[in-house]
């Protein structure tokens, strides 16, 4: 039973390298970047749609996740 | 292993955006459509027309609010898959689970809770006019990027702290720049707008804290989800570390 935490605890050495990690990390912050800006700003002079459907789709998520809206 | 790992932070994330939703829908719409309500009845009482809407409220307050959620939810779980694969066996945390909800709590509080503190969510209506939007947009993303940076710098210290300081010593070190680079940072930042005369305190009260319990969802399930993914598929490498 002790064994059995002790090997659960126990620190390990890292499991990537920073290398391996880098391509992934460049795509996913691009992707969370453009997730962000259309789910949080999408408006006035940040708006490349222009239409504003986007904006209202997402009007309420943009409010209760907290990000400034009108 | 990485794949392996963004997989799964992507699925919990779609988990985590889908509960965020069920939070949001309870407990923050009611307040949020009080809010439109009062916004209404002052457009109205100023002799405003009404707005032509492009998107009914009834799809604004469901598919809207789960897809706002839903793509944050897994780009959010995405990144913390990332994230949690670099800091595996480089914090110095012992165990998946404790390393990604460590891990989820950081982020909560990086792009939350501390940043709310100074601009917290605000209900339609609350929050000056449209013509402030850029620069308070601007001054939400600025005040998260100065947390981030200053989390970053605490743990740092901490870690070359603890080889000089006892442990409790060297957290109270770092958590005391933490806060101090968070006041000044705050002292500096213009205020945020503040509600019109008039505008019920208990629905401002009651949205945000909603606000706050819609993203403490999210960053709880991404945190404790993962740890139990993560967990499943790490090899129990650690078998021969102590004996």
């Amino acid at each position: 039973m002790s064994e059995v935490l002790v090997e659960r605890e126990a620190v390990v050495g890292p499991i990537v390298s920073p290398g391996e990690l880098l391509p992934y990390a460049v795509f996913a912050g691009v992707l969370l970047s453009v997730v962000v800006y259309f789910v949080g700003a999408e408006a006035g002079a940040m708006s490349v749609l222009g239409s504003g459907a986007v904006h209202e789709f997402v009007h309420d998520a943009r409010h209760l996740l907290g990000f400034p809206c009108h | 292993m990485v794949r392996a790992l963004l997989v799964r932070g992507m699925l919990v994330g779609l988990a985590a955006g889908v509960l965020a939703f069920a939070f949001a829908f309870v407990f923050g719409e009611p307040q949020l459509q009080a809010a439109i309500e009062f916004e209404d009845l002052r457009a109205a009482g100023a002799g405003e027309p009404g707005q032509a809407e492009p998107i009914g409220r009834s799809a604004q307050r469901t598919i809207g609010l789960l897809t706002g959620t839903v793509a944050l939810g897994v780009a959010f779980g995405g990144l913390f898959a990332l994230g949690f694969a670099y800091a595996y066996g480089r914090i110095g945390l012992p165990g998946a689970r404790l390393t990604a909800a460590c891990l989820a709590l950081a982020a909560f509080a990086t792009i939350t809770l501390v940043p709310f503190t100074k601009y917290p969510a605000n209900p339609p209506a609350v929050g000056g006019g449209g013509e402030s939007i850029d620069q308070r947009t601007l001054l939400a993303f600025a005040m998260i990027a100065i947390t981030a940076c200053a989390l970053v710098a605490a743990v740092r210290l901490h870690m070359q702290l603890t080889r000089r300081l006892r442990a409790w010593d060297a957290a109270l070190v770092a958590t005391g720049v933490f806060v101090a680079v968070i006041v000044v940072a705050q002292l500096i930042l213009p205020a945020g707008d503040e509600a019109p005369p008039g505008f019920p305190a208990d629905v401002l009260y009651h949205f945000r804290l909603a606000s706050l319990g819609t993203s403490a969802t999210l960053w709880l399930t991404i945190g404790l989800g993962f740890g139990v993914a993560a967990e499943r598929l790490l090899p129990p490498r650690a078998r021969h570390a102590r004996g």
